[in-house]
């Protein structure tokens, strides 16, 4: 069985988020970047499906900043391949990514494609319903089991306060992963530099996208605080709220 | 001006909350508003503020393939400005694979909707610290709005509007429901809860815990966390408030460590009393806290409890 899963670095948001100058997007130059967490479960649960059976697990980027170590990184997790997509733009929404992976997954012979059920900057849609359409192929998000059998994976897809829907998908398919079986284990940086000897990347151009359903930003913006939280700055004066509010 | 098509979302026979919250939303923007529905007929009884009601067959529970096929046969029917669904787990799916296969534009993470010629959506991204106005064009298009974004009373009324049947397309048949799975039975229902002490991923490691365990017991509180806690094995699901958790409204919410994601933020924007406990002072949690505190949890947390002793 072959697992492709689509990686993404996205900004890590406990760092400031830079507007650029036009006021239309994030500046990217000095963003402190890391693989989406979602994207990390997915890997995570591939990496998982391979272990107790057996597949053949690939993980796909597109060429950016970065893009290497995130891509040894996944290899030094126990992906089997690594691929790049150049010529592209590393920092396209999403509608335009899934064309970018679309061109790129649909000639693998994928079995399964895992892709992170959502990134931190999702503004045109999520990935992983976009790209199963432009593939093609059935899909089903927010899963949070996942169990494949003689060509059915059988998903648990969350809803809220805490009811699941389970149900049969028929391979190929695209899943949007929400949290893998386990934590997403870690690589550590000797295992990375060992891998970036012995191991390659592979690399593939974008190729013709074809037509990609676009919106346009007219503005981002930092969100204008409220004056809602007064800043209190001991713990005496929080137990004072606790008094006013009548908790002690 | 088209029609403003919005889908009824439904789990267990019953509508949910989203639903009236966009037919609220949908005739404050002034286009005539229709209502997809996928499921039983019995439901329709419930949307008497939408002006009309297509239904198609599409099964009792939620599937992706044959609610998606039939939310695209009936958009093709009504041929709408606008298609607003929830930004839940059916709504986004929904939302996505009819952008995907009509080439509509779409916005996700909208929490604000406006049609002034062109259709604009305002999205909370990166976690609510960036605000993106998007621009859809004068339509069709699709948006996919935060639950909670606008008061269910404005879309909830009783009547059965006019309905029309479309029928169910054919589908390949390859995603197939099987059940739905209710959560196991809770230890605490943090739901009835006067006081909550929340945990999220700042709070570093399992064995910390126990500090806010400690805080909730001098407050008479429960322990209950952000996603992240319950993904790592914690805490138990029952104890998670947001999104795809529970939605909770205590008395007093303390917030430690938790940034304040929209996701979380859906299930406990409306306690009554929100004291956040953040090391970042640019964490969204602060912008819906009453009260803040720019600190390292840990130089607060047993320094407080201790207080209360
Ligand atoms: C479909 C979907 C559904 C989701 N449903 C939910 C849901 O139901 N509930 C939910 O919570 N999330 C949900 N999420 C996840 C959500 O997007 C966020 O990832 C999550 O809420 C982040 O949790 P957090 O705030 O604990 O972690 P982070 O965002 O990582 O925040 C940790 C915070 O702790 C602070 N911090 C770190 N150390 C300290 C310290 N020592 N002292 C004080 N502060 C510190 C940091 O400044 C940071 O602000 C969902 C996501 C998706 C895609
Ligand atoms: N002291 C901390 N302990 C645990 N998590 C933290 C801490 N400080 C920040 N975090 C959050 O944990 C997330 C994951 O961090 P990392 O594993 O380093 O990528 C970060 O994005 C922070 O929001």
């Amino acid at each position: 069985m072959k697992i492709v899963v689509p990686l993404k670095q996205v900004p890590d948001l406990v760092e400031d988020l830079e507007l650029n100058d036009e006021g239309t997007g994030l500046d990217y130059e000095y963003l402190k970047m890391k693989l989406n967490e979602w994207d990390d479960h997915a890997l995570e649960e591939a990496l998982q499906i391979k272990e107790g059976g057996s597949a053949e697990v690939i993980a796909v980027a597109v060429d950016g900043e970065d893009v290497d170590k995130m891509l040894y990184t996944a290899l030094a997790k126990g992906a089997d391949k690594a691929v790049k997509i150049t010529g592209a733009n590393p920092y396209a929404d999403n509608q335009e990514l899934a064309r970018v992976l679309a061109n790129a997954i649909s000639g693998m012979g994928a079995d399964l494609v895992l892709v992170g059920v959502q990134s931190a900057g999702d503004r045109d849609g999520w990935l992983a319903p976009i790209l199963a359409t432009h593939l093609n192929m059935p899909t089903v998000s927010v899963v949070t089991g996942l169990e494949v059998n003689d060509g059915t994976a059988t998903v648990h897809k969350e809803y809220s306060g805490g009811i699941m829907a389970e149900f049969d998908v028929a391979l190929p398919a695209v899943i949007g992963v929400q949290a893998a079986r386990q934590t997403p284990r870690y690589a550590p940086v000797s295992k990375v530099r060992q891998i970036q000897q012995s191991a390659s990347i592979e690399e593939m151009a974008a190729g013709d996208v074809g037509d990609v359903v676009t919106s346009t930003v007219e503005e981002m913006r930092h969100p204008e605080k409220s004056g809602g939280a007064r800043i209190l700055s001991s713990v005496d004066e929080i137990v004072e709220v606790l008094k006013e509010k009548g908790v002690v | 001006m088209g029609d403003i098509l919005v889908v009824a979302e439904h789990l267990n026979g019953a509508l949910d909350e989203s639903t009236f919250e966009l037919i609220g939303m949908a005739n404050d923007l002034g286009n005539s508003v229709v209502a997809f529905i996928g499921g039983s007929d019995d439901m329709i009884g419930q949307l008497g503020a939408a002006s009309k009601v297509v239904r198609v067959d599409a099964g009792a529970d939620f599937n992706p393939e044959t609610y998606g096929a039939a939310l695209v046969a009936v958009a093709d029917h009504v041929n709408p400005q606008v298609v607003l669904t929830s930004g839940s787990s059916m709504g986004m799916e929904l939302a996505n694979m009819l952008s995907a296969q009509k080439s509509w534009p779409l916005a996700v993470a909208a929490t604000k909707v406006s049609i002034d010629g062109d259709v604009k959506a305002e999205s909370a991204l990166f976690g609510g610290k960036i605000i993106a106005t998007t621009n859809l064009g004068s339509g069709p298009c699709v948006v996919a709005v935060v639950a909670g974004s606008a008061p269910a009373d404005a879309g909830r009324k009783d009547g059965r509007p006019a309905v029309e049947s479309v029928d169910m397309p054919a589908t390949a048949g390859k995603v197939t429901f099987k059940k739905l799975i209710m959560p196991e039975s809770a230890d605490v229902d943090i739901t009835t809860k006067d006081v909550l002490v929340a945990i999220g991923r700042g709070i570093g490691s399992k064995d910390d815990i126990e500090v806010a365990e400690e805080l909730a017991e001098a407050l008479d509180a429960a322990v209950a966390a952000s996603r992240p806690i319950i993904d790592a094995g914690w805490l138990p699901k029952s104890r998670q408030v947001g999104k795809s958790g529970l939605k909770v409204k205590p008395k007093l919410y303390i917030a430690l460590g938790i940034s304040g994601a929209p996701e979380h933020l859906e299930g406990m924007k409306n306690s009554s009393t929100i004291i956040a406990i953040n090391s970042d002072k640019n964490a969204p949690i602060f912008d819906v806290a009453h009260y803040g505190m720019v600190a390292d949890l840990f130089d607060v947390v047993e320094e407080l409890t201790e207080a209360l002793d």
